[in-house]
């Protein structure tokens, strides 16, 4: 397959947001699970396992739609109009887990700190289910009118396919931060989230599955490329090997392998999404000949050209200063002076 | 109410609370690298203390900034798509190199800034600081580039007609160096900086006041006055030059901005009044003939281009337009003279003791978040009808799928979660000056 500017910034935008899904994924896990800690110390604990980090890993959802209105600005004015309640409650939802971060612990009062730990749980769950409710949309199709814009209601978007992958989301994340938080944390606190492991996987698991077998039913155009270039397969199986790896790091002390594992997981999920919309970036259901495509949503070949080499110049530099700033916080979450 | 009233409602209500924070952060970037500096040089724990103290205070500007700048990026595409379509090559790669170079850096290295007291040595966590004040003001750059596109379009050609035209990129600095960006990017930079300066200058002068944390306000009262001396002052230049700038190449906002009506006659400058858009006069007014003329190009009888050049359709609401540019203009006439009555009577070492000019400056604060707003609705309302100056029109670039039902209720929700958040800011904010510099909290207890 020939590398054309369309088909790089497909990879592009799909690299930015699995990025984000990688990275902002067990931020909003670590969110969902925040209510299940108990006691002031675990609470503070918990977000300060993000909190040096947590700012910049939204960027990446940040440049990804940049991204998207650069190089697919059809697709962006499609989707985030069309989807326009969808994305207001995910602006409010990612607004409350930014500030309840923030507010939380800057007042000793119990009635504060609770409000603000339900933000920071209720923003986290509430944007992953809407995000994973939006991509499941994308892939199931939705109606795409003649002239491009969403032909559909709110109401459509929360069909059983995407509440499905939404859902799925959602577990994804708290499978993710809970991983995360048993590198992070020592001590009880790391005992309690290590037993987390196994109910996060196997509800992640289950959703996984239904939503495979879902997809094998009902959404055709995904298995496509599977039929005409079987070796890709070997993603699908990749990925169930890294979630099948997680409980074996874990068990063996080696936290880190574990979130590489579950990192890796992410990462096959999005690629198989990737495979098998390409070239679709909306699929369009009815009238699957109006779906918005890497071919005919796209910029200019200048625009992308322009762009090519602002994220060859941009990204590498991002990858850089992000890996040693995650190094300088490497280590298990400490409470001091400047923490949250 | 109908969409267009909504949807440009909606997006004055979101960008203008979001306009609230990311200035003060710019601004305080730049005098944490001052004091930062300062301590990295004289190794006076003072400094120390100022620099943890107003640290925190960033990080709670940041935070706020970030969390209602990305409802700014969706909303382009939420309620204005059809301006999207039209626009993505050229406005969506200035947004995406934003992200690309300024937002991942200044969030990353926040992380060291807020964070890393203890876990780097003194010099990176001063490089840290400095890379967050870089990247938030290069952040500035990428969006007054897309802004000032839309103003001053360039570097691009239509291709298509009709529904399907849409812009696209010819030369991409022709892009970035369109007519006005560099005039209006310095004009934004030192409105940022006089948020911040204004905001450190209030914060001492009530310490001062009270007589509390008197050697850190003291210092940082200083560091103020001269951030928002020169900052004030080439306000006043990169300003003038902004202004010849829109006298050339947007002559209805102009126009407007001195409610210039007859064509192709010398310019009246106005101190204030009231325009009369029935009668299309100024009334009340304190006008000198031919010196707008004069401002603009040397001449008292240089005829300008007026209003009635243009279609009524075509031109800019004049009295919201003609109001807003010179209460801006006298907000920044006087926060020349403040801070510099400020220096002056710092030069004849008063400035600390004289309480009714310590009050003046704690009052100050308000004054650059008017003038602030204020110039961007000067801006703004002064483009319009236009959503890119002479290609489309504003009417022309909502989203098509987009109720007025569904508008109303963002609308309302944004405005009421934005007034919580301010609530909270500011109480928040006041907490933590009441607490001051001098005191670090202690590890238990609230994570102030």
């Amino acid at each position: 397959m020939s590398l054309d500017l369309n088909t790089t910034w497909f990879l592009l935008v799909g690299i930015l947001f699995t990025g984000y899904a990688v990275l902002d994924g067990f931020d909003l896990g670590v969110g969902a699970l925040h209510l299940f800690t108990r006691g002031d110390d675990e609470r503070r604990l918990s977000m300060n396992s993000i909190g040096p980090i947590w700012d910049g890993n939204e960027v990446w959802l940040v440049t990804g739609g940049g991204a998207l209105f650069a190089a697919f600005p059809d697709v962006y004015a499609t989707v985030f109009s069309g989807f326009y309640l969808a994305l207001i409650f995910l602006l409010f939802a990612l607004i409350f887990r930014a500030v309840a971060i923030e507010f939380r612990s800057k007042q000793p009062m119990a009635w504060w700190r609770r409000m603000w730990d339900i933000s920071f749980t209720t923003g986290s769950v509430l944007a992953a289910l809407l995000i994973g409710v939006a991509m499941g949309n994308l892939v199931f199709g939705v109606p795409v009118r003649a002239d491009g814009e969403y032909g559909g209601s709110f109401w459509h978007l929360l069909r059983p396919y995407p509440l499905l992958t939404g859902i799925m989301t959602v577990a994804l994340f708290m499978m993710h931060g809970a991983i995360y938080l048993v590198m992070k944390t020592e001590g009880e606190l790391h005992d309690k989230v290590r037993g987390w492991i196994r109910p996060t996987i196997i509800f992640f698991v289950i959703c996984y599955v239904t939503t495979t077998m879902a997809t094998l039913l009902y959404v055709p155009h995904m298995t496509e490329v599977m039929r005409t270039h079987p070796q890709f397969f070997v993603v699908a199986l990749i990925g169930m090997l890294a979630i099948a790896n997680i409980p074996r790091e874990i068990h063996g002390g080696r936290d880190f392998r574990a979130f590489l594992s579950s990192s890796a997981a992410i990462v096959c999920l999005l690629a198989l999404f990737g495979l098998g919309m390409f070239p679709n970036l909306v699929f369009s259901d009815p009238n699957p000949e109006h779906s918005l495509t890497a071919y005919n949503a796209a910029s200019s070949d200048k625009t992308l050209g322009i762009m090519l080499i602002i994220a060859l110049i941009g990204v590498p530099l991002v990858l850089a200063y992000t890996a040693s700033i995650y190094w300088i916080f490497r280590g298990k979450v400490k409470l001091d002076h400047s923490s949250y | 109410m109908d969409l267009l009233l909504l949807s440009r409602l909606q997006f004055a209500v979101t960008i203008g609370f979001h306009y609230i924070y990311p200035p003060m952060s710019i601004g305080l970037g730049l005098i944490l690298v001052i004091m930062e500096g300062m301590y990295i040089r004289t190794k006076n724990p003072l400094y120390h203390r100022m620099t943890r103290f107003w640290v925190k205070i960033f990080g709670l500007t940041f935070a706020i900034g970030v969390a209602t700048g990305i409802v700014m990026e969706f909303q382009f595409g939420t309620n204005w798509s059809t301006y999207s379509r039209f626009v993505g090559d050229v406005f969506g790669s200035a947004l995406a190199a934003e992200g690309i170079f300024a937002f991942f850096l200044e969030s990353g290295f926040l992380a060291i800034l807020l964070f890393g007291w203890d876990k780097v040595s003194e010099r990176t966590h001063f490089i840290s600081t400095c890379l967050v004040a870089f990247g938030a003001m290069f952040s500035a750059v990428w969006i007054v580039v897309a802004n000032s596109w839309q103003q001053t379009p360039a570097g691009h050609h239509i291709v298509g007609e009709g529904a399907a035209a849409r812009a696209e990129v010819v030369d991409f600095w022709a892009v970035v160096f369109s007519p006005s960006s560099m005039d209006r990017l310095s004009h934004v930079l030192m409105g940022a900086w006089q948020a911040g300066a204004f905001l450190v200058l209030s914060v001492s002068a009530y310490y001062l006041l009270k007589g509390r944390h008197v050697e850190a306000a003291r210092a940082s009262m200083k560091i103020g006055l001269v951030v928002a001396g020169a900052a004030s002052l080439l306000q006043l230049v990169s300003g003038h030059e902004s202004a010849v700038g829109v006298s050339k190449n947007q002559p209805p906002k102009m126009a407007a901005f001195e409610a210039h009506y007859e064509d192709a006659t010398p310019g009246t400058l106005y101190l204030f009044g009231w325009v009369d858009e029935q009668t299309e006069t100024v009334k009340g007014g304190l006008g000198f003939p031919g010196m707008l003329s004069f401002l603009i190009s040397g001449d008292t009888k240089q005829p300008l281009t007026g209003l009635r050049a243009f279609p009524p359709e075509d031109r800019p609401p004049v009295q919201l337009s003609f109001q807003s540019y010179h209460f801006m203009v006298m907000i920044g006439m006087t926060l020349i003279a403040v801070s510099w009555g400020g220096i002056f009577l710092w030069w004849r070492k008063k400035l600390f003791r004289t309480r009714w000019a310590l009050w003046v400056l704690v009052f100050s604060v308000l004054a650059p978040q008017f003038s602030n707003q204020l110039g961007w609705m000067a801006a703004e309302v002064g483009r319009q009808p236009w959503i890119v100056y002479g290609l489309l029109r504003t009417s022309e670039g909502l989203s098509k799928v987009v109720s007025e039902g569904m508008v109303l209720s963002s609308l309302i929700l944004f405005t009421l979660i934005y007034l919580l958040l301010l609530v909270l800011f500011l109480f928040l904010l006041d907490m933590k000056i009441k607490q001051g510099p001098d005191d670090l909290d202690p590890a238990r207890g609230h994570g102030a």
